[in-house]
């Protein structure tokens, strides 16, 4: 990131170090997502198996290892 | 000359479009699972009670006294696509906005669909094709853990190796033609998916008394849930960016 703030204007929203704080962000979230659909088993949600359980099919079928 | 705020929407822009590229993505590969797939899995689920009913040592996921029933984890089925689509659409979109500066002039789209092709080919047929998915009855409880973190691998060592073929890919240099750059690409990207076939372990957990057909019909369903998913995903974000464009080029300046 900070070869690229060099190289360009400053203006520039991609390559700014400005987004590296909403990057980093965004990606944490999106992960939790993943995570909670494809592998939490409660831990998490603080929901017990329910969310697990309720989306058994979609993991299944989504190809994600599940039992 | 690198792209200016005309033709780079901010990243709340390209992130929104992602995620809902994902959501309508992720509620499209739901109806296909739900057509396709949904059938293999009652059929799977009534193998595995038959066996739980035999033999009730073996309990490997008990559906009888479950706190969802089964309807409920077919409507399930829909939540589960849709926020993993909005998750997967999300990070193409910050994938997308990273890889921006790289580009030159305006995006027609390609970029978006090549992102999601990549990741189709990197984190679902590379992982698919090592560890396929299983329906209910087959797999090994015991070895639960075990799968998922080498699937989870998988699913790196499958970006790493598309990620090896896009370097091919530019490491033979512009001038080259177009077969020699292929050819470097295919090269890389198929020197890390070999070697980490044979690295990575292998769970062989089918009974032997699981219908094949069931298992081909089910695997086939799962893999092209992720293929709507992520075709979807790459479709429906390009779509949506051609439309942010050309209505910031319309309230900006009109230089494209």
């Amino acid at each position: 990131m900070s070869s690229s703030a060099s190289s360009q204007p400053v203006v520039h929203p991609a390559g700014s170090v400005r987004l590296l704080w909403p990057v980093l962000a965004t990606v944490a979230v999106l992960t939790l997502l993943a995570y909670l659909v494809a592998f939490d088993q409660g831990a998490v949600s603080r929901s017990g198996m329910y969310l697990h359980e309720l989306m058994h099919d979609g993991r299944h079928l989504l190809g994600v290892p599940c039992h | 000359m690198p792209l200016n705020t005309t033709t780079t929407p901010p990243f709340v822009a390209v992130l929104v479009r992602g995620l809902l590229a994902g959501l309508i993505a992720g509620l499209l590969a739901g109806t296909f699972a739900y057509v396709a797939g949904e059938p293999h899995v009652e059929a799977a689920i009534a193998i595995e009670e038959a066996a739980t009913h035999a033999e009730p040592a073996a309990g490997a996921h008990d559906h009888e006294d479950a706190l969802v029933g089964r309807t409920g984890q077919r409507g399930g089925l829909f939540l589960a696509t849709g926020l993993f689509g909005a998750a997967m659409g999300g990070l193409l979109a910050t994938a997308y906005v990273l890889l921006s500066r790289r580009r030159r002039g305006d995006d027609d789209g390609r970029s978006g669909l090549l992102l999601a092709g990549a990741a189709l080919l990197g984190a679902v047929i590379v992982p698919f094709l090592k560890y396929p998915a299983n329906p209910p009855a087959v797999g090994d409880p015991a070895t639960i853990n075990q799968r998922t973190v080498t699937y989870l691998l998988m699913v790196v060592l499958g970006l790493v190796a598309v990620w090896a073929g896009s370097l091919g890919y530019r490491s033979v240099g512009a001038q080259a033609p177009t077969w020699l750059r292929a050819t470097a690409a295919v090269g890389g990207f198929l020197l890390v998916t070999a070697v980490s076939y044979v690295v990575m372990p292998s769970f062989q957990e089918v009974p032997a008394d699981f219908p094949a057909t069931l298992l081909w019909s089910f695997r086939l369903a799962s893999l092209g849930t992720q293929v709507v998913l992520w075709t979807g995903i790459g479709l429906l974000f390009a779509a949506l960016m051609h439309h942010e464009r050309r209505r910031r080029a319309g309230t900006a300046l009109p230089s494209t």
